[in-house]
């Protein structure tokens, strides 16, 4: 019983079109990587959350590795994860500074006196130009810059004190250790 | 007690199917009548258990029972019966059950109306219809079980999406489902040809009306989905290249190029092995939308709640049905073999002409669909593959499709005889190319190429389809079922075509801020905004416009645009004022309140947009008057092993 | 978890928020082009929709950096960059031409040559055996 090869081809292609399926099924399509990693982190100068006088920049932490991090009352998931912020703020290794995004001002300030305030500095982006900037397409995000102004690494989601471990902390001791 | 009862059924009926297919394929195999029989009874037994579990679902929906979970997530005190009931299929659960007892369905009308074909063929079918069935129950019953509990029990139900509290809700998932799991008869008739190494062509005749009518019942549910998407989803599109519409849309375009094959293979027994695998793609992209739309592997508007576990599970049987199938055919398919020859010009010719430029067509939205997922698997990075490159590429087979179809409809068996045809068909292309320009030019003011070709292309079609009949009736011919379903089935092509080019070319679009006594105009039409007022529903609140439309001063109608909140919560929802009308339709959106008594609105001019509906419906009247044909219902005998003879010629 | 149920809420409700009455050009050349644009640029929320038909608040900001770019007479290429610099290319509907697209680019005149390539080759060979051997035009399947 000879199998002549081209009655075999649709067997073929659908093994493989059920391969891709099965690596298909452990990614996330709707996850978009920023392409901003490994280039310069966007530069701005916005209004500081609590004195509308003073601006805030990136260059505020120039020479030094930092995380921004995007947020607001609006947003359920920035509640979660205001827990481990305020924690990676105490172990004191790298400043936190806010972007807070299409907010209102008042609110976004009680809410910091609610529930604690791990920022450094908040940047306050009622337009959201520069959310745009940064690739931020939804509330929480957090980026890890490096001392150079380098994005090294976007989360997109809640922040854990696991994920800052695994996937931030090795970032930042590499750098220290080769700087 | 009932959904308890609901689910002791499912079970029941998962036993039943492990019978069907058991005792049919052993009963098959070793010719034994007691056996095939308890198959045949175990249909029966399968599908009266099958309605019993949906009864007791629909029950649980009627009675607002928010102890069972799927209830709770879908239902609400406030929704009314109508919505409640087709709440039953209106996610993932409760649209498997759909989908089996459609299957059960199928299955119970091949059992009785197949009497004329041999007990063992007739016993394979029904062997690996039962196994379909099995993997469908089993998934149900081990992942996805509509009868699960809530304990404790909810006091009121989430609410069934406002979005589907629509009619269309109740007709197009049953309709599309009969579609996709009919082609599981088509499927199970080839896997069936297959296992017994049959080497003639009957089973082409015994299979073709089953899949013409599970493709008009694909037909009507597409045409309904369309058409639901756009009066209900306030933008006035009606095809988004949405995967899991793509998903739908290459089962339909196999199951065309099926059924143009098996009438090759039925009448002249050439392409036996290309059929064959054609029933079994058709089926098998059923399933692979099966899969799409609950695995989560792609981003989708209709994509049910997933999981991974249900994932794995469906690719599992997906493997294991098609994997199957695909190794069968390559097993047996290769001893299929016919001598016939046919002319350039013949009907055989065009017919395979139609089926390269389908399977192209089908393959490019499969690409395009399934590509982000390839690129992504291959670590290449996230893109998005969407309406602009689908509705470019999909021209590139369509369009000579279209112009050879007007022309095969001519064209003789064996033969071709295109010669006779000459002056019809010139005079159907002139009239065509003069119409289009017309329509383009006068009507609506603007002569483009790929305009005036999508004309031009309807126009013909439908002048050539109609020219068949014309031709028949003056020469005192008969004109066959078979014949005059074919006709209307591509003049419904045909008009599709129009409509399609229609608004594609000459649609407007227009946002605007109006205030009550403020008017716009869009189309040559002026919409005045007259009236805001209150409104209360039976489970929601809102606001609803009166907007006069007028042409030339003289009022046209007036639409009633809404905006309503659902009491059950979430988000505001507009609901389109539409005037339909012959030669196009307008459509009023509601949008938001901007203060100073201002109000947003979409307006829209949408030429010639019925006639895409209104197409696909004579393409199922077209199907159905086909399936219908006498020849079907007569006896066939079949002579098993024997390739095929020269025997009388058939008409 | 409550941002993801808000968003599919938002995301599959008719447009309400989509519907924007500011931002239109006076020029119809212009503001057709604005059309096209929003229409063929993916909304990262509500990731079925385009940034012309989504509710979304980011898609409403995106639309709005469309007009500015216009307004201040930026290219077509040049906007879509400034979208792809900052999102990559899912936000664009058409895909990209690039080396990995390429496959996706060239397949419907690779699947249409090819069909019509098979189809000829066949139709060829059995038109040949029916011209050397008249008789195999009349066989027939066995039917009744």
């Amino acid at each position: 019983m000879k199998l002549p090869l081209k009655f075999l081809l649709p067997t073929l292609a659908f093994a493989i079109l059920v391969g891709f399926f099965v690596v298909g099924l452990g990614r996330n399509p709707g996850e978009i990587p920023s392409p901003l990693i490994g280039k310069s982190a966007p530069a701005f100068s916005l209004e500081s959350l609590d004195d509308p006088a003073s601006n805030v920049t990136p260059t505020d932490f120039a020479g030094r590795a930092w995380v921004l991090n995007v947020w607001a009352t609006w947003c359920g998931g920035c509640r979660q994860e205001h827990e481990a912020l305020l924690a990676i703020a105490r172990d004191n290794q790298v400043p936190i500074m806010g972007l807070n995004w299409r907010d209102d001002r008042a609110l976004a300030l009680g809410w910091l006196t609610e529930l604690g305030n791990p920022y450094v500095s908040v940047a306050f982006d009622p337009e959201g130009r520069t959310a745009i900037d940064w690739g931020v397409y939804g509330a929480p995000e957090t980026f890890l810059i490096s001392a150079e102004g380098v994005i090294l690494k976007k989360r997109i989601g809640v922040m854990t004190p696991e994920i800052w471990q695994r996937e931030f902390v090795p970032l930042l001791q590499a750098k220290a250790g080769a700087g | 007690m009932i959904p308890e009862l609901g689910h002791f059924a499912l079970i029941l009926a998962l036993l039943l199917s492990i019978a069907q297919s058991g005792f049919s394929l052993a009963g098959a195999a070793r010719v034994n009548v007691a056996w095939m029989a308890a198959g045949r009874s175990a249909v029966v037994g399968q599908f009266v258990f099958i309605v019993l579990a949906f009864g007791a679902l629909t029950y649980a929906f009627i009675e607002q029972d928010f102890s069972v979970l799927y209830v709770a997530t879908n239902s609400h005190s406030q929704t009314p019966l109508f919505y409640r009931v087709a709440a039953v299929w209106g996610a993932h659960e409760g649209s498997l059950l759909l989908w089996s007892l459609c299957l059960a369905g199928w299955t119970l009308a091949v059992t009785a109306l197949s009497r004329s074909l041999d007990a063992p063929f007739r016993s394979r079918v029904l062997g690996f219809l039962g196994l379909i069935s099995i993997g469908f129950q089993l998934f149900m019953l081990v992942t996805s079980n509509p009868f699960e509990r809530l304990i404790p029990s909810a006091s009121e139900g989430r609410d069934l999406n406002p979005l589907l509290q629509d009619f269309a809700l109740a007709v197009h998932p049953p309709i599309l489902y009969l579609g996709y799991v009919g082609f599981s008869v088509a499927f199970a008739f080839a896997c069936a040809t297959l296992l017994e190494g049959r080497l003639d062509a009957t089973w082409a005749r015994w299979t073709r009306p089953w899949t013409l009518a599970a493709w008009l019942f694909l037909t009507i549910g597409i045409a309904l989905g369309s058409w639901w998407a756009y009066y209900e989803l306030g933008w006035g599109g009606w095809w988004f290249w949405d995967p899991v519409e793509n998903a739908s849309f290459m089962p339909w375009l196999a199951g065309t190029a099926l059924i143009h094959s098996l009438a090759v293979t039925e009448k002249r027994g050439l392409f036996k092995s290309w059929t064959l695998l054609l029933a079994v793609t058709a089926f098998s992209l059923s399933l692979l939308g099966t899969f799409l739309v609950r695995s989560g592997v792609l981003i989708s508007v209709h994509a049910f709640a997933t999981d991974p576990a249900r994932g794995i599970f469906i690719l599992a049987f997906l493997t294991a049905v098609i994997g199957g199938a695909l190794l069968l055919f390559a097993w047996r398919a290769p001893r299929l073999k016919s001598a016939a020859g046919f002319e350039v010009t013949s009907r055989e010719s065009f017919l395979l002409f139609n089926n390269a430029l389908l399977v192209a067509a089908l393959g490019l939205i499969l690409l395009g669909t399934l590509y982000p997922l390839f690129m992504d698997a291959l670590e290449l990075g996230k893109i998005s593959v969407g309406p602009p490159y689908f509705e470019l590429v999909f021209l590139v087979p369509m369009m000579p499709l279209l112009a050879l179809m007007g022309i095969g409809m001519h064209a003789a068996w064996k033969r071709g005889l295109l010669s006779l045809a000459r002056t019809r068909l010139y005079v159907a292309a002139s009239i065509a190319v003069v119409g289009a320009l017309l329509i383009g030019g006068a009507a609506y003011g603007g002569i483009r190429p790929v305009t005036t070709l999508g004309f031009a292309l309807a126009l013909w079609v439908m002048l050539s389809s109609l020219s068949v009949p014309i031709v028949r009736l003056r020469a005192r011919q008969p004109i066959p079922g078979a014949v005059l379903g074919m006709v209307i089935a591509h003049f419904g092509i045909g008009l599709t075509t129009l409509g399609i080019t229609g608004v594609q070319s000459f649609k407007v679009e227009k946002d605007v801020a109006l205030a009550v006594g403020d008017a716009a105009e869009v189309g040559g039409y002026a919409f005045r905004l007259t009236a805001l007022k209150n409104l209360v529903g039976p489970n929601f609140t809102g606001v609803e416009g009166d907007v006069v439309v007028s042409r030339d001063g003289r009022p046209v109608t007036t639409l009633h645009p809404q905006k309503r909140l659902y009491n059950s919560g979430g988000n505001p929802m507009t609901e389109a004022g539409i005037e339909v009308g012959a030669a196009r339709d307008l459509f009023v959106a509601l949008g938001d309140d901007l203060g100073q008594g201002r109000w947003s609105l979409r307006l829209q001019y949408k030429p010639l947009i019925r006639y895409i509906w209104l197409g696909a419906i004579l393409i199922a009247l077209g199907g159905a008057i086909a399936a219908l044909d006498r020849r079907y219902r007569e006896r066939v005998v079949a002579r098993v092993g024997e390739p095929d003879a020269a025997a009388a010629p058939v008409s | 978890m409550r941002f993801l149920i808000l968003a599919v809420a938002l995301c599959l409700s008719p447009i309400a928020s989509a519907i924007d009455s500011g931002q239109r050009f006076d020029d119809p050349a212009l503001q057709a082009r604005y059309e096209r644009l929003i229409h063929d640029l993916r909304c990262l929320v509500c990731q079925n929709e385009s940034i012309a038909d989504s509710n979304a608040m980011l898609a409403s900001d995106l639309r709005r950096e469309v007009h500015e770019l216009m307004v201040e007479g930026r290219t077509d290429a040049e906007i879509r960059t400034f979208l792809t610099e900052r999102y990559g290319d899912f936000v664009l509907y058409r895909p990209p031409l690039r080396p990995r697209t390429w496959l996706l680019w060239s397949a419907p005149i690779l699947f249409l040559l090819g069909g019509l390539t098979v189809v000829g080759l066949i139709v060829a060979r059995r038109a040949r055996a029916a011209r050397a051997n008249p008789h195999i035009l009349e066989e027939e399947p066995d039917q009744q």
